[in-house]
């Protein structure tokens, strides 16, 4: 009980320095011809869900987002000029979305869009760079940007695919001949995720003893409950978003569920094991694009972690948050490769882009611009083998970057 | 499927449906006594397990903060009653309609203020941990324990209701307050009270809940719809109507989850159509 009390108060804290970067976004929003004057400055405009239920992972999206903004710019920029951020919220609303990122490309005359949270959002945010042809790197997951009908030559993808991390979540616990049993949200994502498990699954050769969806933004599972029992699974896999990852677990786990099956998700979300706590979680194994914890390994991602600790008082980079800062600096680097802001130029600087910023090796495949990167396969740690309170998880794998664990280009319905 | 199944299943319905029981009771009782379409309500359900879980944080134990959580909100309650709702007795019913959906976002914001935008675990109390056997299935002790909280209080409402003074006087209140007053009743002191209740079991339903679900600033918008559906199938005003609702909709939704889980929240809303349609006041209302 102690200990969320303290939670409470870090919280307070960190709300506090998180209006304080809001603060500081709002009066770069009131004047933007004032830091326009120069006018050689490049403008990368950010949306993402300020406000909603997903308000967290994008105020981490931020931070780490201006924290690779500052770097480039303490180098002096790019060929001299300044970069600067222009971030909107998009009320996790594709409607809203679309109308900040026109005005930021008419109105702000951006030089790239990078952003969003929610995979339909991002949806969204696509159909207006693709049809204004501005360069876009979005940081949420989705395997249908990846596809032929909605691929725009402008868009990459730095975020994984839900076919990535269910892959690697899946080749990581799933055995031959195991029982598994799906339980999946409602919508893109809960579909898009259960399609790359089932996917795995075969490829491993284990059995699907039954598949069940559950509303978008349900609170109670409880008469789920009853029939995962009876299914008998060995593996219980949940593919769900935000709070309902954290309510699906919690009462799978209040009903016994737990002693009986394995409870594996595609993505562990560093907010929601906060937002239930340790003994809910714990044993819980799903994918991630970053942890803090890999510092211990890959420098890069030490560098990473040090940088953010400096410019945020200690706190750590979340997973989601984490995109933030390599979707930027990539871009930053592909543009300071082409030697400015030319779209075409910029384009190309992308496609053969090399990059290794925080998790170990990246770069941007060809045919659809996804970027191919390692996989962490993650397991919430026991209470008492917390080092740390941010000692959340144990890596149990991480995948290296390999196209192998992507569909193929003619897969997707590219030539060639 | 098995006879088991379905028998674990309507007992998951029957349990769901106390929840909702819990949930809806606070709006029934203040529409049904006071004529007031209460939209904070699920606001002060959030309110509640926040209030519960800090005063559990601060005194180490479930238990104060399921016994201090409804009486702040439902002195909070009286306070609003008093300051914001009196004034539009009277007047239309969307004056305290909106009034109060302004109150709520002014709570969902205020809490975001405090305790932050994130989900805060609520631990289950450690003596309430843990499933039972019941023969055909493993239930959560606390589910059943809440089921039996539910069930204390409506037979200690139903005693205060039927069976004092005090509720002769709600009872008469709400049928006819101007010869209350010509009586010589003061029925403002009653509506003061009668509001503070309402507020009061929402906050209990929220403690209730926070061991159940992750407590978030925004928990409160989804049960609000729930009590609402609850209230109407059980015909607005009716506490009797809403207790039965209340277990009808949890046995539909459980009994919906055996063939087709995803239509469990639209199952609740075509069971409202339904009634309307056949009884527009409700199971148990009675017309204007």
């Amino acid at each position: 009980m102690t200990d969320i009390i303290r939670n409470i108060t870090q919280k307070k804290i960190s709300r506090r320095s998180a209006l304080a970067g809001l603060g500081a976004g709002a009066s770069l929003l009131a004047m933007p011809w004032a830091a326009r004057a120069a006018d050689d400055t490049i403008r990368i405009g950010f949306p993402t869900p300020l406000t909603g239920p997903f308000a967290a992972e994008a105020k981490d999206q931020v931070k780490s987002a201006e924290l690779a903004v500052k770097q480039f710019n303490d180098k002096g920029g790019i060929g001299g000029r300044k970069i600067e951020l222009l971030v909107r919220d998009d009320k996790l609303n594709g409607g809203e979305a679309a109308t900040r990122t026109l005005e930021l490309i008419e109105k702000d005359k951006v030089h790239a869009i990078v952003g969003s949270l929610s995979s339909a959002v991002q949806l969204a945010v696509n159909e207006v760079t693709r049809a204004r042809g501005v360069i876009y790197v979005s940081i949420s997951q989705s395997d249908t940007i990846n596809e032929l009908k909605d691929f725009s030559k402008f868009t990459f993808h730095e975020a994984l695919n839900p076919h990535m991390t269910a892959g690697a979540v899946a080749r990581h616990t799933f055995k031959k001949g195991a029982k598994v049993a799906y339980l999946s949200a409602d919508y893109a994502y809960g579909h898009e995720m259960l399609r790359g498990f089932k996917r795995a699954q075969a490829a491993i050769g284990a059995e699907s003893v039954g598949e069940l969806l559950h509303p978008f933004g349900a609170a109670d599972y409880s008469t789920l409950m009853p029939r995962l029992r009876s299914m008998r699974p060995e593996i219980l896999c949940i593919s769900n978003f935000g709070r309902d990852q954290a309510n699906s677990i919690k009462q799978a786990v209040d009903f016994g569920l737990k002693q009986q099956m394995k409870i594996v998700v595609p993505v562990l979300l560093h907010n929601q094991r906060l937002a239930v706590g340790p003994e809910v979680f714990e044993g819980v194994v799903g994918g991630a694009n970053y942890y803090w914890g890999l510092e211990s390994e890959i420098p890069s991602a030490k560098a990473f972690n040090d940088a953010f600790r400096a410019a945020n008082n200690g706190a750590i980079p979340t997973d989601y948050g984490a995109y933030g800062y390599t979707g930027i600096y990539s871009l930053l680097l592909a543009m300071q490769a082409a030697g400015g802001t030319d779209t075409e130029k910029v384009i190309a600087a992308l496609e053969d882009l090399k990059y290794n910023i925080a998790k170990g090796p990246q770069h941007y495949r060809k045919c659809d611009h996804q970027s191919i990167q390692s996989v962490l396969v993650l397991e919430s740690k026991k209470k008492s083998d917390m080092k740390s309170d941010m000692d959340l998880f144990q890596v149990v794998a991480n995948e290296p970057a390999s196209e192998e664990v992507l569909r193929s280009c003619t897969e997707l319905g590219f030539p060639g | 499927m098995d006879a088991e199944l379905i028998l674990m299943q309507l007992f998951s319905g029957v349990a769901l449906g106390a929840i909702l029981v819990i949930a809806a009771l606070g709006l029934s009782i203040i529409f049904g006594m006071l004529g007031v379409v209460n939209f904070a309500h699920g606001a002060l359900f959030m309110v509640g397990a926040y209030a519960g879980l800090w005063v559990a944080s601060v005194t180490g134990s479930f238990w104060w903060g399921l016994l201090a959580a409804p009486i702040m909100v439902g002195v909070f309650g009286m306070v609003v009653e008093y300051v914001l709702v009196r004034p539009l007795y009277g007047r239309s019913i969307d004056d305290p309609l909106l009034l109060t959906f302004g109150l709520s976002y002014v709570l969902v914001e205020a809490v975001r203020m405090i305790f932050g935008s994130d989900g805060i675990p609520f631990p289950t109390p450690p003596q309430l941990t843990g499933v039972w056997d019941l023969g055909v299935g493993f239930f959560p002790i606390y589910r059943l324990f809440v089921v039996g909280v539910v069930i204390l209080v409506l037979v200690l409402l139903w005693l205060g209701l039927e069976k004092t003074k005090f509720g002769l006087i709600v009872r008469a209140g709400a049928r006819d307050p101007t010869i209350m007053k010509v009586l010589g009743v003061d029925i403002s002191k009653v509506w003061l009270l009668v509001f503070g209740l309402g507020a009061g079991l929402a906050a209990l339903g929220g403690v209730l809940a926070g061991p159940m679900r992750s407590v978030n600033p925004e928990m409160g918008s989804l049960v609000l719809a729930e009590a609402f559906v609850v209230t109407v199938i059980g015909g607005l005003g009716s506490l009797l109507g809403s207790i039965i609702a209340g277990v009808l909709v949890g046995i539909a939704i459980s009994m919906t989850a055996l063939f087709a889980p995803e239509m469990a929240t639209i199952v609740m809303f075509a069971l409202m159509a339904i009634v309307l349609l056949i009884r527009p006041e409700g199971l148990f209302g009675k017309l204007a």
